[in-house]
């Protein structure tokens, strides 16, 4: 079994596996059962100012959309931060860390957009003995409205200055927790690298509404009768945060900055998808809401047997892996023709390739007597479309055309070099760069 | 009281109230909400389905599988009730592994069909459950049909032509509708009286009477119907059964299957009703199985299917030999009846060569108490001047018979499996070309 320990920002943990700042690290219970269950990490539940605690509603707080057979495929939810006193929390962080010390505990904390706030918590956080600090630029509802959370995400000035503040303040690691509700992620980030993060963690929730009650047209989560929009989380957001973590992975401003991937991860395969995009560790919360702590172990077991299969002996062999392999769409290969190739023996005749492709598509896959599908290469641009929606894994795949090849489509012989839009004819800037 | 498996002869109650009860339940139990759901989920919803092309009705299938999905499975039951009236029955007695279910892709793809039967009935009790009939009435035509049978057939085709705005009666010989869906079907495959609840249901849509107690050829005559209508549509179902040609066949003790399956269904207490200690059923359909199985939840110690042609031939689908196995009854093949001794059957093996069965002269004797004959229906008393066809009643295109004016369809008219799905479809598609030609 291939060693998972992993050394994020000088933190060395048994495992990648942390879980995020969550309802699930709300207390010393959970991150006690937590720990035991085998996670690497935890970043608790966000802290506020000392004085009294913020208040949550007393009705629903989570809403959720279902896949088949009520499989959770994201959860949103209007949970403000810990509703614990602060003396309380950093009495139970004190406690766990000193008897997990192999264990990261990172405190995250929310306070406001003022130095003298920031000034007074980091001194008691630090009194913890915990391993670093997260600031909660991220959370989209409740507190934002009260300036704080994705209120400060969204203004990259912000982002430095209150950065800026706590690495004058704090001596540990400063980790930027990114909201995603913004439109170039790359801006928060260079900000955080600017005020001196140590790392930026993302994403944060998505601003969501998962469904309208019919009946009453409430939407849900409802609060007699009203909804606010809550944060959006879990296997169906992971698209989203990769990208997100790409764009940071790749650009020149903050390439280097080390990345803690969070937003749906769910199984070792996810996580692993997220360390190749650049991320040296993961957070996880939904899965861990929706089976238990005891999820980590199949994310143990499995990112251990894939790493031993692959021959890696260290997360540090694969992760940042694929981030040369993400570019531009200006710089892909337009020479690169495959045809989609639909594998007779394995199809089950369905016929969803063929709706798929002649009522939305390009009208290339023929349906011949006796319900067989076969591919027209000569319309076929290979959209991906048919083996998108095939149910049969790997009954189509696109196949790619030997250079040499005349292309049917295009009564193009395939080239074996590359070129890419910047030098093709059809564009007006190469034009007129010539 | 006392009786037991073991009871010899014929007898009553060999088995508890209890057992029987629970023997006798329902064959395949209702889905629960979140199952529908989980078994709708499953349907890939395919380009011009197999399903639908296997079904003798064509329902949409794959549409009204995604209208369980979204949560509407009384538009489920509307897709499904606008190709079958009847199709709150057909969920129930289809032979689907050999028809929609023998072609979904996931059949094909993994051996596990999407199970559309029970999603079909999933559908379909929801309406009945909730009493609301989704057709209306077009305006009166002031047209007249005649409908000889109120069996599946004649249902479905009196239904259309109600729906169509004609009048329709319907002259029935037995004092109960339903045809073989009342009479003819095991007990456990249409539970709690669904084959009555369901015309009642059909009836809704207004425009129909039945006239119960009106045999064709005794009480009324063809002639009189085509004179007094203005069409006539014959499903009077195949009456007659065929005969063994063994010796002894006229014992007590044999039987014709269909019988004891009509006095099983109609009987008000099945620990009252009698049957074999040791049971010999010759025949290989669904009829033969239907009579073997239920005399095995009766009660009778052992019970044999006796069939004259291999396995490979039988009518029953393998689902049902299944079924017949696991409930302890033997299936036995290539034998045929030679005669019937007392408390014996004598049968001779076969073989069959180039279609043609022959006695090997190999015989065998299994104690029998009970002998049911189930080996084939046959027309009984065709009205006189219209065309047969293999003892059928000579039908082209939707059901047109050789009478001008006269339809048939069901197990009556020529062409078609006899199956329940495919009389409806008969019926129906009658019902479509009599209103053509009506308004023509």
């Amino acid at each position: 079994m291939a060693d998972l320990t992993t050394t994020f920002l000088g933190i060395t943990t048994p495992n990648p596996f942390w879980l995020a700042s969550a309802p699930p690290t709300d207390k010393e219970y959970n991150v006690r059962r937590a720990f035991e269950a085998g996670w690497g990490g935890v970043v608790w539940k966000t802290l506020g100012e000392a004085g009294p605690p913020v208040v949550n509603v007393n009705g629903p707080r989570y809403g959720v959309i279902h896949g088949a057979d009520r499989r959770v495929l994201g959860i949103n939810n209007i949970e403000l931060i810990t509703d614990r006193p602060l003396e309380t929390n950093l009495e139970e962080i004190a406690r766990v860390k000193k008897d997990y010390p192999d264990r990261a505990i990172i405190a995250s904390i929310m306070v406001p957009c003022e130095e003298a706030s920031w000034k007074a918590i980091l001194p008691r956080v630090a009194e913890t003995g915990c391993d670093g600090i997260e600031l909660n630029f991220g959370c989209p509802h409740g507190m934002s409205e009260r300036g704080m959370g994705a209120a400060v995400g969204q203004v990259p000035e912000y982002i430095e200055m209150v950065t800026r503040w706590c690495k004058e303040y704090y001596g540990k690691p400063v980790i930027v927790k990114l909201t995603p509700n913004i439109t170039d992620i790359r801006y928060p980030a260079r900000a955080a690298h600017k005020g001196g993060a140590d790392a930026v963690s993302l994403i944060n929730t998505v601003s969501s509404i998962t469904s309208v009650n019919l009946d009453t047209f409430s939407p849900e989560p409802s609060i007699d009768g009203k909804g606010s929009h809550g944060g959006y989380c879990g296997p169906a957001v992971k698209p989203i945060a990769m990208n997100m973590v790409a764009e940071i992975a790749r650009d020149p401003a903050t390439r280097g900055l080390p990345i803690s991937g969070i937003g749906g991860v769910t199984t070792w395969r996810d996580a692993a998808e997220f360390m190749s995009l650049g991320c040296g560790n993961v957070q996880v919360c939904t899965a861990a809401m929706t089976y238990g702590f005891r999820i980590v172990q199949e994310m143990i077991s499995g990112l251990s047997q894939w790493m031993d299969e692959k021959g890696y002996t260290a997360t540090s062999d694969f992760i940042g892996r694929a981030v040369p392999n993400v570019t531009d769409w200006q710089y892909l290969n337009l020479n690169y023709v495959a045809k989609a190739k639909i594998d007779q023996d394995a199809c089950i005749k369905c016929g969803r390739c063929y709706a798929a492709c002649e009522d939305t598509s390009h009208q290339a896959i023929w349906m011949k007597p006796g319900r067989v599908f076969e591919v027209n290469d000569a319309e076929c641009v290979a959209c991906n479309l048919c083996v998108d929606v095939c149910p049969v894994e790997n009954c189509i795949s696109m196949v790619p055309m030997t250079p040499g090849e005349t292309d049917p489509r295009t009564g193009r012989v395939v080239s074996r070099d590359y070129a890419n839009w910047t030098t093709h004819p059809n564009n007006p800037a190469a034009r007129a760069a010539e | 009281m006392g009786n037991s498996q073991m009871t010899p002869g014929i007898a009553a109650g060999r088995l508890p109230a209890d057992r029987i009860a629970a023997n006798f339940d329902d064959l395949h139990p209702a889905y629960a909400p979140h199952e529908a759901a989980v078994a709708a989920d499953r349907c890939y919803f395919c380009y011009d389905a197999p399903c639908v092309t296997a079904c003798p009705t064509s329902i949409d299938i794959p549409m009204f599988i995604r209208q369980i999905q979204t949560g509407h499975p009384e538009a489920a039951a509307k897709t499904i009730f606008d190709q079958n009236i009847l199709g709150g029955m057909c969920a129930r007695v289809c032979p689907t592994e050999t028809l929609c279910e023998e072609a979904c892709v996931r059949e094909t793809a993994e051996g596990k069909p999407v199970e559309i039967g029970r999603l079909q009935r999933y559908a379909t009790d929801t309406v009945m459950a909730a009493g609301t009939h989704p057709f209306r009435r077009a305006a009166p035509t002031g047209k007249r049909v005649a409908v000889v049978g109120a069996g599946p057939a004649g249902l479905s085709c009196a239904h259309r032509l109600a729906m169509l705005g004609h009048d329709v009666t319907v002259y029935e010989a037995r004092p109960r509708p339903g045809g073989l869906n009342e009479y003819g079907i095991a007990a456990y495959k249409a539970t709690g009286g669904f084959a009555a609840a369901e015309v009642d249901w059909l009836l809704q849509i207004g425009g129909i009477s039945i006239d119960y107690g009106k045999r064709l050829g005794s009480d009324i005559t063809l002639d009189g119907l085509v004179s007094s209508h203005d069409a006539v549509f014959l499903s009077v179902g195949l009456a007659g059964v065929n005969a063994l040609g063994a010796d002894g066949e006229d014992r007590e003790g044999v039987r014709d299957a269909v019988d004891f399956i009509a006095e099983l269904r109609q009987a008000s207490d099945l620990t009252a009703l009698p049957v074999g200690r040791n049971v010999v059923v010759i025949g290989g359909g669904m009829t033969a199985i239907d009579a073997a199985v239920q005399s095995r939840l009766l009660g009778a110690e052992s019970v044999t299917v006796a069939y004259r042609r291999g396995q490979e031939s039988m009518g029953a689908s393998s689902f049902e030999q299944d079924l017949a196995a696991q409930k302890g009854v033997r299936l036995m093949f290539n034998l045929r009846p030679v005669a019937v001794h007392e408390g014996e059957i004598e049968l001779e093996y076969t073989r069959v060569a180039e279609g043609r069965v022959t006695g090997t002269g190999e015989t065998i004797r299994l104690p029998a108490d009970q002998v049911f004959k189930a080996i084939g229906q046959k027309l009984d008393g065709a009205p006189e001047g219209i065309a047969l066809e293999g003892g059928k009643i000579a039908v082209t295109g939707a059901g047109r018979t050789s009478v001008k004016g006269v339809w048939a369809g069901g197990d009556c008219a020529s062409g078609g499996d006899d199956l329940t799905v495919t009389a409806v479809a008969e019926g129906r598609d009658a019902a479509m070309d009599i209103h053509a030609s009506l308004a023509g």
